[in-house]
């Protein structure tokens, strides 16, 4: 059997008395759309902090299409082809939105070419795709800094789609989202990464999302994985139900 | 377009000062040499850096001039000089100083700024301390040039140089690296998510900062034909940071414009009031920043606005 | 030799002692405003020039010390709050550059303010040092007043300032603010208190700084600006925030420079700005200082 795109073995790390991972295994599989999910605190963005550089795991190796990534700083795993979205969006408010898909495009190449503007090298038209893709493109001229919650949710997926990753690790992606639009969010955001043949990891709190739109689900609960499997069998199982979801947790639509 | 014809018109109105006026010319030329290394200071703060030491290049091109003047006669080789010579010192403490933001930045530069302060008032055999140097006056072009004629040459050079490192800038800051420099701003993190070197967009500007200052000081050196350990002083770094803030960061007309009417007022106010030159500065430098305005450059933007809108 | 060594060290305590009461309000402030006050060292020079004119009119020797520590308090308690109440709190949720930019506004306000009140010819005044007389030590005679006055009062205000930063109860809001300001004002600490007061005590300490230098040193402009470079320099080798750290870190610069100045004196300028950058390519935090990680 092919290795897995993303694998993480083993993974350790404490931050003074609280085990975020605490011997964490987890593959993620071409082509697949893993939802974690866990209670608040459990550890599942720390997950993704490690994964894409910005926090070394204690103990443990995660490799990535064949190579070990643990502790190689974010500029470099990015280039490897892991990009990331944010929990809190991290936009550059000072730029408008065409221009901060933009950046993010020209960082994968050309960036530093001394006279091409930042929208030429066809850069423009193809930040404009992007933003199509996720039904932004009426935002393209906004300053980031005057977009509303959901808007700057999707900016921020959208400058990491424009570092063409072969795997997309998104942080809640739909939280801020009002929820009758979170499904349809969703549905858009999984059609462009699937056109793209791009593999996602995404946290998510809102067990709908997760039943809906997952193909797989792994439960992060103090530092271990739970559980983890297709999300009809993971969601129904009692100990997911009483550990995450609550006694009365929200009815699983199967 | 309309951009064109805005610094034509600039350039057009300060050639025509220079020729109603023949004490202007010197004014002009030196403000023109500020405008240079204030445009440095300018890209620093696109990326919200203000760096209080960049007199420290003013003082390596000028001083870099009356180094090398016994041994070419030629301003625009010494020019040139000046500018690699800054260059390079930008390089050095540049390597060490983009590791650092705000407060850091900010005052390691001027901590650089007051050591080269320092040196240059001490090491009097290299020198000359607070005497300074005479720098005799160098050919233009080839062409050895007496009073005005010297004067014209040496306004033109700076107008030329103006002109050609303002688009230079307006261009680089378009550029994917130029516009990172407000992403250095507001999201550093996520430009490193990106795969971007903040420092190295950083290091980019601080060189060409210091090459521009470098530039600036050398021509000021050959207007004034004498360099002194002054030009290195905090004044002086602060009377930068000053004019940039006058004339606004928007637009790369900024720091000319600011530079341009410091320096007019300088004559009149500073003989008038030489020991509250930098309270003057200070005071007007807060007014300016706490009724956040944009500067000159804003002022010059609504007045355009106003009358197109009339128009 | 010998001599001259020991002559250094206790040049370079004297000095570190000044250096400290300078640095530790720059840090203090810093560590709770989160502005780093350029203006600082002019408040260090102004405090010296008030000490000076008041040792003049005093007139007596005697009075000369407590001239000292009046022109400490009266800088410190005007300018204090007229600076904070009147400027900085204007800047508090405004973008760094333009805090640094405005502090840096102030200061050269300030410098000019010292050159228009008292000109520009330098101004010495030694009462106080030729009052405390002086002392042998290992064969050669020492001003007790550089010898134990200025340490002496260093160590004392590094004391009173951690007792007051762990036993009282405004102490402890300060610290509580510097930790975390929101969770200080969900538990119901008046930030704008604590605000006003820890520069007070900043400004106060420069001051101070400034009054114990005059005897010590003939006053003329600039004296501020290398002050607060200075300070930055042992603020940034310690660690921003860090107060005892300030003064280790003071203690090690006044030392370096003060070697300097006897064994290479063309080097004292640079001395201490090698020394910081030294620490810093090792330790980018400063010595006694943590690299924070940005949330994300």
């Amino acid at each position: 059997m092919s290795e897995a795109l993303l694998s993480a073995r083993g993974l350790v790390l404490a931050f003074g008395g609280v085990r975020a991972a605490d011997g964490v295994d987890l593959e993620v599989g071409e082509g697949e759309i893993l939802a974690i999910i866990g209670p608040n605190g459990a550890g599942k963005t720390t997950f993704i902090n490690m994964v894409t550089g910005y926090l070394r795991p204690q103990a443990g190796s995660i490799r990535f299409a064949g190579r070990e990534i643990a502790g190689l700083p974010p500029r470099r795993i990015v280039k490897l082809g892991i990009a990331r979205s944010f929990q809190i969006p991290q936009l550059f408010t000072e730029h408008t939105v065409l221009a901060n898909v933009a950046l993010c495009l020209a960082a994968r190449s050309g960036f530093w070419a001394p006279w091409t503007p930042l929208g030429g090298a066809g850069r423009e038209a193809r930040a404009r795709a992007i933003l199509e893709g996720l039904d932004l493109a009426h935002l393209a001229h906004t300053r980031a800094d005057q977009l509303d919650e959901g808007a700057r949710k999707l900016v921020d997926i959208a400058m990491a789609l424009a570092l063409e990753p072969r795997l997309l690790l998104m942080d809640e992606p739909t939280s801020g989202v009002a929820a009758a639009e979170k499904h349809a969010i969703m549905d858009r955001l999984l059609r462009a990464l699937r056109a793209r043949g791009v593999t996602a990891v995404f946290v998510e709190h809102d067990m709908e999302v997760v039943a809906r739109h997952a193909d797989r689900v792994a439960v992060w609960s103090q530092g271990r994985i739970l559980a983890e499997g297709p999300p009809a069998k993971v969601l129904a199982d009692p100990v997911v139900r009483r550990e995450v979801i609550g006694v009365e947790g929200v009815a699983v639509p199967c | 377009m309309a951009n064109r014809l805005l610094v034509a018109a600039a350039a057009a109105l300060l050639l025509l000062l220079a020729t109603a006026q023949p004490w202007l010319r010197f004014v002009l030329t030196i403000a023109l040499s500020t405008g240079l290394a204030v445009l440095g200071i300018m890209m620093l703060l696109r990326a919200g850096q203000v760096s209080f030491g960049h007199a420290l290049y003013v003082a390596a091109g000028a001083y870099t001039v009356a180094f090398l003047r016994p041994h070419s006669g030629e301003a625009l080789l010494l020019v040139l000089a000046g500018a690699i010579v800054a260059t390079g010192i930008g390089l050095l403490v540049g390597l060490f100083v983009t590791r650092y933001r705000d407060i850091f930045f900010g005052m390691l530069n001027l901590a650089f700024s007051m050591v080269a302060w320092s040196l240059l008032e001490k090491l009097y055999a290299l020198t000359r301390g607070t005497d300074g140097i005479r720098v005799a006056r160098p050919e233009v072009a080839g062409l050895a040039l007496e009073g005005p004629a010297y004067e014209w040459a040496l306004l033109l050079l700076a107008l030329a140089l103006a002109l050609t490192s303002g688009g230079l800038v307006a261009r680089y800051l378009r550029t994917p690296a130029g516009e990172a420099l407000g992403a250095v701003k507001t999201r550093e993190t996520r430009l490193e998510f990106a795969g971007i070197s903040a420092r190295r967009v950083l290091l980019q500007a601080y060189l060409a900062s210091a090459a521009l200052a470098g530039v600036g000081g050398a021509i000021a050196a050959l207007a004034t034909l004498h360099v002194t350990p002054l030009l290195a002083y905090w004044t002086h770094s602060g009377e930068l940071v000053f004019v940039a803030i006058l004339g606004g960061t928007g637009h790369v007309l900024g720091p000319f414009l600011g530079a341009v009417v410091f320096e007019l007022v300088r004559v009149y106010a500073a003989a008038s009031f030489p020991d509250a030159w930098q309270m003057i500065l200070g005071l007007v430098l807060l007014g300016i920043i706490l009724a956040a305005t944009r500067g000159l450059v804003g002022l010059v933007d609504d007045l355009l606005a106003r009358f197109g809108r009339r128009a | 030799m010998g001599l001259l060594l020991l002559l250094a060290v206790l040049d370079g305590l004297a000095y570190a002692g000044q250096l400290f009461m300078v640095a530790v309000g720059l840090t203090l402030v810093f560590g709770v405003l989160k502005i780093l006050n350029v203006a600082h060292g002019s408040l260090f020079a102004i405090g010296a020039y008030v000490a000076a004119t008041l040792i003049g009119w005093f007139g007596a020797e005697e009075l000369s010390l407590l001239a000292l520590a009046i022109a400490a308090l009266a800088v410190g308690a005007l300018l204090g709050p007229s600076i904070e109440r009147g400027l900085l709190a204007r800047i508090y949720d405004k973008e760094h550059v333009l805090q640094l930019l405005v502090t840096f506004a102030l200061f050269m306000i300030l410098e000019d303010l010292q050159k228009l009140l008292w000109g520009v010819q330098p101004r010495f005044e030694d009462a106080p040092v030729r009052l405390l007389g002086q002392v042998e030590v290992g064969g050669i005679f020492y001003t007790a007043y550089q010898l134990l006055l200025l340490p002496g009062v260093a160590l004392v205000a590094l004391l009173l300032l951690v007792w007051f930063l762990r036993r009282t109860l405004l102490g402890r809001s300060i610290v509580a603010v510097t930790h975390d300001r929101e969770a200080a004002v969900a538990i119901g600490i008046d930030a704008r208190f604590v605000y006003l007061s820890t520069f007070t005590i900043g400004a106060g300490l420069a001051a101070l700084g400034g009054a114990l230098a005059a005897p010590t040193t003939s006053l003329v402009p600039g004296i501020g600006v290398q002050m607060i470079v200075l300070s930055f320099a042992v603020v940034a080798t310690a660690g921003l925030g860090q107060i005892e750290g300030a003064a280790v870190t003071a203690l090690l610069i006044g030392l370096a420079r003060s070697l300097a100045v006897y064994f290479a004196p063309e080097l004292e300028v640079v001395v201490p700005y090698l020394l910081m950058v030294a620490v810093l390519l090792i330790r980018p935090a400063g010595l006694f200082g943590r690299r924070e990680l940005r949330r994300v």
